[in-house]
């Protein structure tokens, strides 16, 4: 068997931004030169700031990006799909593989379809089912295993919480049988209840169905109860990555020992330990040379301050890994 | 000194093809300027439709009790009919932050003349003056390039920094009341606590008064001077932040703040509230949270109990029934 389902190699996706028709198109650069592999089975997380990129990679590992350079290839039992050459013929096979949940189970849900035909509707797009009685066994399926129930299935969305539609949604995506699903801030809209329901929900269905997860999510606290392995991005690169338990009690990145500082407290009196970073934010239209983090790093080196920093993740202590330059920031 | 808004006795209903909805019920609350309300609940507990009412926003299928009243400045909102009133409190005296922020944006007009139309609406700037104001505003929401941002449209964004246009959009009109629907959540934590930061400044700049409505109770803790938690409709327990934090009374407060998790300790299994919400439409009758109450007496089981909050120790207020709850 495949130890690995997705491997991303030196993947750089940019975007074409113009002023106006007349003047130069200049590139931002979204994912800049990543490197992973996510191992079956895992739950992977990634983390990193508003703008990074995370969103941008998920989709490029969906094919629902384009590939500016390097590659992605996503490996079945029997088979590897190259997302930088892929047919369309080969897509349609790769959609029923690579599911995405959304984040916004109000705005996913079509007021106007059942919850049984939300659900059925990729079965019949991807036309993967033949019968209508086929179709009926599998949405009825999937729905036990979300825990919803069959009266639901008659009903319309808008009589369901976001706890429910959150399932509905998670069922949606699920009923083509995929392999390895990625969620982007799915569980972001949801209460700490409701959002600890879904978590348990999810872990569940990937031991009983054999899935991976890769899991985008703002919610530190979150990433570091399910996740196995957290990456971190900053403006486009991965800074860290580390096995959870690893990166949480021993981070060494300057930006993630900041991003785990700066989790808001429960205890209204516990105002002060967030490391504030100071300095410009940098644009991904014109990345600061050197190491990316430099114009907020609170110490920078003489030689990082002049950009002379050469990125590069080395691995520090087993699969833990950092880039190079801040093996040893303080 | 009177309030800046004052809700009594609210109640909205919504007509759907199923029948009729209770979204909100009774529901009493005060904001003061320059202080901060959270609002925390489950998803569906009406915290949205709480604003939107303020705004007068709910759609038409909206049916709100004839003694209810959301009184800003002195005037009850849900008496304004003419288009003229409800100027005065649209993007005027009150400016909303939107849970969807995709919503929020036009999909083929530039964020920036968005921002800047908006603006000219409401204060007599010219378009240069509103271009500056919106560009400075985007700049202290942490977006790096603001002047090229302000030339992109919304799907060229990313998730968190379309919700910090949209904050940017907000602020700039400097407003009294500011009601901000999960406005963080799309923001990782360093920029989070970088927009709080800006928030609270502007709080105390032109004494604004915030609704803060969040799931993430770390974010209530570090903005709120006061809040309320929902569920179903119903304000259930509510205080100043502090003693709400530490000293919950209500089993719902107290599931929620069991259900967090903590980061302390990654052995511990993530404990939901169990059981379901119900249906809005198959409403409890009695203790709305009897259906999941971990304890619930005799009483309370059938449908007995009834709603209402006293208070019981300074400002902190909780449903009578549950003063003694297990
Ligand atoms: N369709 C697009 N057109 C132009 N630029 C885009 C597009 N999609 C993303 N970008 C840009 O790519 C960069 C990365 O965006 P992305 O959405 O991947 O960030 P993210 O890490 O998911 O952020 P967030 O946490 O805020 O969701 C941003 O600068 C964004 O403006
Ligand atoms: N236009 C509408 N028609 C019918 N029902 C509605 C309408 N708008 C809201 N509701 C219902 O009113 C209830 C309260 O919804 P609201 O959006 O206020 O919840 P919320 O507390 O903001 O939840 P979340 O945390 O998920 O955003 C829900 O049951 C919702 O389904
Ligand atoms: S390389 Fe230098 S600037 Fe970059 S994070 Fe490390 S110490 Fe800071
Ligand atoms: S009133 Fe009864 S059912 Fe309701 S929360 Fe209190 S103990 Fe539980
Ligand atoms: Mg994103
Ligand atoms: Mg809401």
């Amino acid at each position: 068997m495949k130890e690995n389902i997705v491997s991303v190699n030196n993947l750089s996706v940019s975007f074409d931004y113009q002023e106006n028709f007349l003047s130069k198109k200049q590139k931002i650069r979204a994912v800049n030169n990543i490197n992973i592999k996510i191992k079956k089975g895992s739950f992977f997380g990634l983390v990193g700031e508003s703008g990074s990129g995370k969103t941008t990679l998920g989709r490029a590992i969906l094919g629902a990006n384009k590939i500016s350079s390097g590659n992605v290839i996503f490996h079945d039992d029997d088979r590897d799909f190259d997302l930088t050459t892929i047919t369309s013929k080969e897509m349609k096979e790769y959609r029923k593989k690579a599911q995405l949940i959304f984040q916004d189970p109000y705005a996913a849900l079509s007021p106007r379809m059942t919850v049984r035909d939300i659900i059925a509707e990729p079965l019949e797009v991807m036309k993967i089912t033949t019968s209508r009685e086929e179709t009926d066994e599998r949405v009825r399926d999937i729905a036990a295993k979300c825990r919803l129930n069959l009266e639901h299935l008659r009903r319309f969305p808008h009589a369901f919480s976001g706890g429910q539609r959150q399932r509905i949604s998670i069922a949606r995506a699920l009923v083509s049988n995929p392999k390895f699903i990625v969620a982007d801030e799915s569980v972001a809209a949801l209460d700490v209840s409701i959002q600890a329901d879904i978590l348990n929900l999810l872990k569940q269905l990937q031991q009983e169905l054999n899935l991976t997860y890769l899991f985008i999510s703002h919610d530190l606290s979150v990433v570091a109860h399910v996740c196995d392995i957290v990456a971190v991005m900053y403006l486009g690169h991965i800074v860290e990555m580390a096995p959870s338990r690893e990166l949480f009690s021993n981070p060494r990145h300057s930006y993630t020992k900041a991003l785990l500082s700066s989790i808001p407290s429960v205890d209204p009196e516990n105002k002060s330990k967030a490391i504030e970073l100071q300095g410009e934010i940098p644009s991904a239209m014109n990345p600061p040379t050197g190491c990316v983090f430099r114009t907020r790093c609170p110490n920078p080196t003489h030689d990082c301050k002049e950009g002379n920093i050469e990125m590069g993740l080395i691995e520090v202590s087993p699969n833990h890994w950092v880039d190079q330059c801040c093996v040893n920031c303080a | 000194m009177s309030h800046l808004l004052e809700i009594n006795k609210l109640d909205v209903k919504f007509d759907t093809d199923e029948g009729r909805i209770t979204a909100i019920d009774n529901v009493s609350l005060t904001l003061d300027q320059g202080k901060v309300l959270g609002i925390v609940g489950e998803s569906g507990s009406g915290k949205s439709v709480t604003a939107k009412s303020i705004m007068q926003l709910n759609p038409g299928n909206t049916i709100y009790n004839d003694n209810a009243e959301i009184i800003i400045d002195g005037e009850n909102v849900l008496k304004f009919t003419s288009k003229n009133d409800l100027k005065k409190i649209r993007g005027g005296k009150v400016s909303m932050i939107f849970q969807e922020p995709m919503a929020s944006f036009a999909p083929a007009i530039k964020i920036g003349s968005q921002m800047v139309e908006q603006l000219m609406i409401h204060k007599p700037l010219d378009k240069n003056e509103a271009k500056n104001i919106s560009i400075d505003m985007l700049n202290r929401v942490g977006i790096a390039d603001a002047e090229k941002r302000f030339n992109q449209y919304a799907f060229e964004l990313s998730g968190g920094m379309r919700q910090r246009a949209m904050i940017a959009m907000a602020l700039s009109t400097m407003p009294k009341l500011l009601l901000a629907d999960e406005p963080t959540t799309a923001l990782d934590v360093t920029i989070q606590a970088q927009v709080i930061n800006l928030i609270k400044d502007i709080i105390k700049e032109f004494n604004m008064g915030v609704i803060f409505i969040t799931h993430d109770l770390g974010v209530i803790a570090q903005v709120a001077d006061d809040v309320a938690v929902m569920y179903l409709g119903s304000v259930v327990e509510r205080g100043p932040v502090n003693e709400i934090l530490k000293n919950p009374k209500h089993p719902y407060t107290r599931g929620l703040l069991n259900a967090l998790p903590d980061i302390n300790n990654l052995d511990a299994p993530l404990t939901p509230i169990p059981g379901n919400i119900p249906s809005p439409l198959e409403r409890p009758t009695g203790c709305v949270f009897r259906t999941r109450c971990p304890n619930p007496t005799h009483d309370c089981r059938e449908g007995n109990i009834e709603m209402g909050l006293i208070e019981i120790s300074s400002g902190h207020w909780v449903d009578k029934c549950c003063i003694n709850c297990g």
